[in-house]
């Protein structure tokens, strides 16, 4: 079972007008920049955007906003801090302009939406957001004297993760702090594809040390360890 | 429209950050949010106190100096940190699970506005011109729900001179009710049933100062003192 794909545009090439995809990275950390920079190369257009921020450590999917290729953003944290950084950034002034619909949600609940997502549920009570804002247009349910809000999960078409090692089967390890999000990610996306900066033979990753077992993953791609210094300034 | 409120001299950010570090009890573990909160990080060391990063790590140290940068370690304002012994990674979503399960026993904030009853607004500041349901939540309702204790680290009023101590936040909020401390240049304030509990004052000021530049009624603690460092 042979996952690997000759080219990272190869692996992308399939994705059509309006599909949602789901990608990894919490800022600078474990984001799949090769495959987003395969994005826009890309035609897809009217695409669903999942992940965590929209400019700040993820500076790569301005151009997929520049391009017009997205519809919609689904974050946590999708702006830049510094309001006057903020004016200046394309995602920030398509969002004033209504070009590009955003959904914003905590951050616990943003990445619980895509575990339930993975893992057959419907959706998930959580106690965060009550009182707030994004308990609006929610069914809320007491439970022990406490309210909780539903949250419904997100199944995306796609998934982008980055590994530190693999092999061709899609077994996934993830390195330090670069795992955060691309677990859930990975098990969410309907085709999930992996640009995975080691490979390993079958056999070779320890299996007690598998982060993400290979079933999630449908298409693997070798991409080069990038080095650079983190920052979302 | 509101006059400008006096800006008295207090504490220093770094020194509202020791007494924040002084508030936390050893074998406690602890979320620093961004800001004044993160500076709490300055004032534990040797402390049996074990910071998590929602990003996904406990044991989280100091911030990394040039030498020892790694691109896949960071925390959640994206700096580069470095590993303690005791040092674990796991998944965001785990991280959270962690969060709202109510393993953390306290969570150090930042705020925009408090209200008597311990509302916090802290996540998206109207003056940016988004709809009041977008900005920038990132991990703070989720803390703001889910930690034991919920302490604010903050100015007294903003820049502008408006109270940031206030009987009804205006912003957005975080949560509901969830502040247990608020630890600003000029006091320190318990949020009780009864009200806002005026503890400590900075060295040189008065109970009637802070009042002055607080909008609900504050009730003076018996055993008021000044901040002890």
């Amino acid at each position: 079972m042979d996952k690997v794909f000759p080219s990272i545009d190869e692996a992308v090439a399939d994705i059509p007008d309006g599909a949602s995809i789901a990608i990894g990275g919490f800022f600078t950390a474990g984001t799949p920049v090769d495959l987003i920079q395969a994005l826009s190369r890309h035609s897809a257009r009217n695409l669903t955007i999942i992940c965590q921020s929209m400019g700040p450590g993820n500076e790569d999917v301005t151009q997929l906003v520049v391009q017009g290729q997205v519809k919609k953003a689904i974050c946590n944290y999708p702006f830049y801090r510094s309001a006057t950084r903020g004016a200046e950034s394309p995602f920030e002034q398509a969002v004033r302009a209504g070009s590009i619909e955003v959904e914003v949600y905590p951050m616990g609940t943003f990445i619980e939406k895509l575990r339930a997502g993975g893992a057959g549920l419907a959706g998930f009570y959580t106690p965060t957001g009550i009182g707030t804002v994004v308990e609006r247009g929610k069914e809320k349910k007491t439970f022990d004297g406490r309210e909780y809000l539903l949250e419904l999960a997100i199944k995306p078409d796609y998934a982008f993760v980055h590994a530190w090692r693999g092999d061709s089967v899609g077994n996934l390890m993830y390195r330090k702090t670069a795992r955060n999000y691309n677990p859930e990610m990975a098990a969410a996306g309907v085709i999930t594809i992996a640009a995975v900066e080691e490979f390993v033979e079958p056999g070779e990753l320890e299996p007690d040390k598998v982060h993400t077992p290979g079933i999630y993953v449908q298409r693997l791609v070798k991409v080069q360890r990038r080095n650079y210094i983190p920052s979302i300034d | 429209m509101t006059t400008k409120l006096t800006k008295f001299e207090g504490l220093s950010r770094e020194l509202i950050a020791l007494r924040i570090a002084n508030e936390l009890e050893d074998g406690s573990y602890v979320n620093l949010g961004i800001g004044i909160p993160t500076l709490v990080s300055n004032w534990i060391e040797g402390r049996d106190i074990v910071l998590q990063a929602e990003i996904g790590m406990l044991y989280t140290g100091p911030l990394a100096s040039r030498e020892q940068v790694d691109q896949d370690l960071i925390n959640a304002s994206c700096q580069p940190v470095t590993e303690l012994p005791g040092a674990c990674f796991f998944s965001d979503c785990e991280s959270f699970a962690m969060i709202r399960g109510g393993y953390m026993d306290a969570a150090v904030l930042g705020a925009l506005q408090v209200s008597e009853t311990g509302d916090l607004a802290g996540w998206n500041n109207p003056g940016r011109g988004f709809p009041d349901h977008i900005g920038n939540i990132g991990g703070s309702m989720d803390l703001a729900v889910g930690a034991k204790k919920v302490i604010i680290a903050m100015e007294h009023i903003t820049n502008k001179g408006e109270y940031k101590i206030v009987r009804k936040c205006a912003y957005p909020v975080t949560a509901v009710g969830v502040v247990k401390l608020i630890v600003t240049d000029l006091a320190v304030i318990e949020v009780t049933d009864t009200g806002l509990l005026l503890r400590e004052v900075a060295p040189g000021l008065t109970a009637e100062e802070v009042q002055s530049v607080t909008e609900p009624k504050l009730v003076i603690s018996p055993n008021l003192r000044e901040i002890q460092l």
